[in-house]
C-alpha cells in the first residue's frame, strides 16, 4: 500500500502528463454533472419557490418528501433510469441508454430534489422577511418569485453547488445508465471504480484526489464569479 | 451583455459552436455495443484488441463492462448487440430463449485458488480443487464468493456441488457472499486473508495482490470458456446485426485469434484463442 | 360629491369621511388576546393624521389593519366607499420602522418598485432619489447605507408607487435628529402635493411638528381624535393628557 505523498505525486503526474484519456474523463464528468444541476436547478428552484411561499394542501407533506428524495441512493436512480431507457423500456426507442444524455438525466434526477429542498429552505427564510413589504407594494406572486429568486442568488449559488458537488461524487447511477464505455460514457467517478475493481489502489486514489481538485477548481471559479458580481453590484 | 448583443451573429456562432462542443461529438457509423463480462474488459484485453479491429474495420466498438449475469439480462433487454460472456449454459439458454443468434467458443483460460499466505486450510500447490474447497468448509477458513450471478460465481457455486460441501446458512461464518465484481471481491479478500475462485486473467492484471497468491491451479475442472453471441435482430430490432456480424467475424477470424493469443500482462498470455476452425 | 355624515368624533363635532379612512367597531385579536377592542374612528382624507399613544396602545395594528396587510376579526374598515383591500393598498404605501431593503443597489431598489408599477424610467428614478436626498447613491448597495439614508431609500420606494394614502409607522423611531429632519421634511413635500399622509410616532415633539389632526390610541381602542392644535392644548382625556405631560401610563 502507497503512502499519500506517493499517490499525490501519482495525481501530479497524471495532470502535469497531459494525458489525452484523463482529459477526456475529466471533460465528461464536468460535462454531465455541470448540465445535470443546470437542469436540475431549471427544475429544483421553482419548485423550492413555490413550496416556500405558496400555501396548499398537502405543503407539509409536499417539503417532506421533497426533504426525503434528498437521501434518494444512486444505484437506485441509476436503476429507474436503467429501467425506463432500457430498449426493452418505455423510452427505450429513443436510444439514450449508455449515452451522456442517460447520466445527465440520471444525474438531475437525483440532484434536482437536493436544489428543491435546500432552495426551499433558503427562499423561505427570505420569503419571512420581504413578505410584508411585497404584500404591501402589492406584488404579483410571479413578481415576488422573481424577487425572491435575484435577491437570494449568491444563497443559491451554494444550493447549486451543493447539487453539483453530489452530482460529480455520485458512481452508482452513471456507472449503470453510462456503462463506464472507454471514451464514451466513462467519468471520473467510475474510473476511479474501474481502477478499484483491477486492484489499482494507487491510480484510485491519485483520479479521486484529481476529482478533490475538480470541485475545487469548479467551486473555486463560482466563488471568484461571485465576488465579482458582488463587487460589480455594489461598485 | 445586453439582449441585443446577444442576437448579433458572432455570438450567435459562438453560442452555436459552444454548444455543439458541450454535446459532443457525434459518430458517423454506428457504435457496436458489447455487454461483456468483466475479466475481459479489467484486465485490458479491449484496450489490446479494439484498436486493432478499428483500424481494420473503422468500426467504432463500445465495452459495458457487468458480471455475466447482468450482462445477459442486458441483452435479454435489447441493451446490446454482442454478448461475450463465460457461462456456457447460461449461454445457451440465452440463445435458445431467441434473445441471441447463435454462440461460438471464442477462447478460454482457467480459473484458479488464490488465498493468502499463511495457508490455512494447507491447500497450497495442490491440483485438485474440489479436494482443496472441501478441505476450507472443513476448516472452516474464510472464503469470498462473488455472490453476483456471475460467471465466476456460476461456476464457483457448481464446484462447491461437486465437492459435497455446498456452504449453507450455517456457513454464514466463514463464507461470504461480496455481491460485487472480480476486482473488489479479490480486494476484500485480501483484506480478510480468505481464499476466493478468480479467472486467471483477473488475477494476473489485479494490481492489489498483498501477500495472496495461487493455492490451487491446472483442474481440468477449473477450464473456463468464452463465448459470444449476436444479439438477435428479430427480438431486439434496435440490435446493431451489422455491426455486431462484423465485430463477431473479426473475433473468429485469424486476425482476431492472433490479436487474442498475443495480449499479454506481465509476460503472460491471459486469454487463449479456441474458435472453430482454428486448431 | 361629499360623502354622507357618518359617525361623530370624540369632540363630538360631526366629520365628513369623504374617501377617509373610517374603522366602525373594529376588533382583531392574537392568540386570544384582545389588541384592538371595539375602535371607532374617522381619518379625514386630507393633511397628516398623527396616530400617537403609547407602547402596546395598537398603533401598528391600525396601519396594519387600514392598510389591509392583517384582517380584522370584527367591525368594518372603509376608505371611503372601499372595503380595505388589494385594490385599495395599491394606491398606498407602508414604510415600515424598519426598513426592508432588497440585496441590490439603490437603484435597483426604487427601479423594483417602478416595474411593478409598470413605469421604470431613469428620470424617474432620479428625480425620486433627489427628492429624498439621495442623488448620488444610485448604484450604492441599499444595505451598506446608513439608518438614515436606508430609511429615505424606503420613503423614496414608497413615493414611486405614487401612492394617494402615504403610511408611516414610527419611519424616525431609530433615528438621529438629522435623519429624522430629513424624514419630516418629506413628508411634509409629500402632503403638500396632496397626499394623505397617516404617521405613526410615540415622539410628542414630532407629533407637533407634523400633525394637522390627531388620532390618539389607548388599549386597542381610540380614545380621542381631533384637530391637533386642539388635541395639544387641551387634551380631554385623561390618557392623553398624562401622555402629553409625559407620565407613564400603568
Amino acid at each position: 500500500m502507497q503512502g499519500f505523498g506517493e499517490i499525490l505525486a501519482l495525481a501530479f503526474d497524471l495532470v502535469l502528463s497531459g494525458d489525452g484519456d484523463l482529459a477526456e474523463i475529466v471533460w465528461l464528468s464536468l460535462r454531465v454533472s455541470i448540465s445535470a444541476t443546470l437542469l436540475a436547478c431549471l427544475i429544483g428552484l421553482p419548485l423550492g419557490a413555490v413550496l416556500a411561499i405558496a400555501r396548499f394542501p398537502g405543503r407539509n407533506a409536499a417539503i417532506v418528501l421533497v426533504n426525503a428524495l434528498m437521501g434518494l441512493p444512486p444505484v437506485v436512480v441509476g436503476l429507474l433510469v436503467y429501467l425506463h431507457l432500457s430498449r426493452a423500456g418505455p423510452l427505450g426507442f429513443l436510444g439514450l441508454l449508455y449515452t451522456p444524455t442517460a447520466m445527465i438525466i440520471a444525474q438531475t434526477i437525483l440532484i434536482a430534489p437536493i436544489v428543491a429542498a435546500l432552495s426551499r429552505q433558503v427562499l423561505e427564510e427570505l420569503h419571512a422577511e420581504y413578505a410584508e413589504t411585497f404584500r404591501s407594494l402589492a406584488l404579483s406572486g410571479r413578481q415576488t418569485l422573481a424577487a425572491l429568486l435575484w435577491d437570494g442568488r449568491f444563497a443559491l449559488v451554494t444550493v447549486a453547488l451543493a447539487g453539483f458537488g453530489r452530482a460529480v461524487a455520485e458512481v452508482g447511477a452513471v456507472m449503470i445508465v453510462g456503462g463506464n464505455i472507454d471514451h464514451a460514457t466513462r467519468v471520473m467517478t467510475t474510473a476511479i471504480a474501474l481502477e478499484t475493481s483491477r486492484g489499482n489502489l494507487a491510480l484510485a486514489m491519485a483520479l479521486g484526489v484529481i476529482l478533490m481538485m475538480l470541485a475545487l477548481g469548479v467551486n473555486a471559479a463560482v466563488h471568484s464569479l461571485r465576488l465579482t458580481a458582488t463587487r460589480w453590484s455594489h461598485a | 451583455m445586453t439582449p441585443r448583443a446577444l442576437c448579433n451573429t458572432p455570438t450567435l456562432f459562438a453560442f452555436t459552436a459552444a454548444f455543439a462542443f458541450w454535446a459532443g461529438p457525434s459518430f458517423a457509423a454506428e457504435p457496436i455495443l458489447v455487454q461483456s463480462t468483466t475479466s475481459t474488459a479489467n484486465s485490458g484485453l479491449y484496450d489490446h484488441l479494439l484498436p486493432q479491429f478499428q483500424e481494420a474495420t473503422g468500426l467504432e466498438v463500445r465495452v459495458v463492462a457487468v458480471g455475466t449475469g447482468q450482462a445477459i439480462k442486458n441483452a435479454a433487454n435489447c441493451d446490446g448487440d454482442v454478448l461475450l460472456v463465460h457461462a456456457k449454459a447460461a449461454e445457451e439458454a440465452f440463445v435458445a430463449s431467441g434473445g441471441g443468434v447463435s454462440r461460438t467458443d471464442l477462447m478460454f483460460n482457467d480459473f484458479v485458488l488464490v488465498g493468502p499466505a499463511s495457508d490455512p486450510a494447507g491447500i497450497a500447490g495442490g491440483e485438485d480443487v474440489l479436494a482443496a474447497l472441501a478441505r476450507i468448509a472443513e476448516s472452516g477458513s474464510p472464503f469470498v464468493s462473488r455472490g453476483d450471478d456471475s460467471g465466476t460465481h456460476k461456476k464457483e457455486r457448481a464446484l462447491w456441488e461437486d465437492a459435497g460441501a455446498t456452504p449453507g446458512d450455517e456457513a454464514g461464518a466463514w463464507y461470504r457472499e461480496a455481491g460485487s465484481g472480480m476486482g473488489a471481491t479479490l480486494n476484500v479478500a485480501v483484506g480478510m486473508d480468505a481464499y476466493t475462485l478468480t479467472d486467471r486473467a483477473s488475477w494476473i492484471s489485479f494490481g492489489n495482490k498483498a501477500a495472496h497468491r495461487i493455492v490451487v491451479e491446472g483442474d481440468e475442472r477449473l477450464f473456463n470458456q468464452y463465448g459470444v453471441i449476436l444479439g438477435n435482430p428479430e427480438a431486439c430490432p434496435s440490435v446493431n446485426a451489422e455491426g455486431g456480424q462484423a465485430f463477431i467475424d473479426w473475433l473468429l477470424s485469424e486476425n482476431g485469434q492472433e490479436a487474442i493469443a498475443s495480449f499479454t500482462v506481465a509476460g503472460q498470455q491471459l486469454f487463449f484463442p479456441n474458435a472453430p476452425g482454428h486448431d | 360629491m361629499r360623502e354622507a355624515v357618518i359617525g361623530r368624533s370624540l369632540e363630538g363635532e360631526a366629520v365628513s369621511a369623504g374617501a377617509g379612512l373610517s374603522f366602525r367597531d373594529v376588533g382583531y385579536s392574537i392568540a386570544g388576546r384582545r389588541l384592538i377592542d371595539g375602535m371607532t374612528v374617522d381619518v379625514p382624507d386630507r393633511g397628516v393624521t398623527v396616530v400617537m399613544g403609547p407602547n402596546g396602545a395598537g398603533k401598528s395594528l391600525f396601519l396594519r389593519l387600514a392598510h389591509g396587510l392583517i384582517h380584522a376579526d370584527e367591525g368594518a374598515i372603509r376608505w371611503g366607499d372601499a372595503p380595505v383591500g388589494r385594490s385599495v393598498a395599491r394606491d398606498q404605501a407602508l414604510v415600515f420602522q424598519t426598513p426592508v431593503l432588497l440585496r441590490r443597489s439603490v437603484a435597483a431598489n426604487v427601479d423594483f418598485v417602478l416595474k411593478s408599477r409598470g413605469r421604470a424610467s431613469v428620470e424617474m428614478r432620479e428625480t425620486l432619489l433627489r427628492r429624498v436626498g439621495l442623488t448620488g447613491f444610485a448604484r450604492v448597495a441599499a444595505r451598506r447605507l446608513s439608518g438614515g439614508e436606508q430609511q429615505r431609500l424606503q420613503m423614496a420606494r414608497a413615493l414611486a408607487t405614487e401612492p394617494r394614502v402615504l403610511l408611516l409607522d414610527e419611519p424616525t423611531a431609530s433615528l438621529d435628529p438629522a435623519s429624522t429632519a430629513a424624514i419630516e421634511l418629506i413628508v411634509r413635500d409629500v402632503a403638500l402635493r396632496g397626499v394623505k399622509v397617516i404617521f405613526v410616532t410615540h415622539d410628542v415633539g414630532q407629533a407637533r411638528r407634523l400633525a394637522d389632526d390627531v388620532v390618539f390610541l389607548a388599549n386597542g381602542r381610540a380614545v380621542e381624535q381631533g384637530a391637533a392644535e386642539r388635541f395639544f392644548d387641551a387634551p380631554r382625556s385623561p390618557e392623553a393628557d398624562a401622555y402629553l405631560q409625559g407620565k407613564l401610563i400603568l
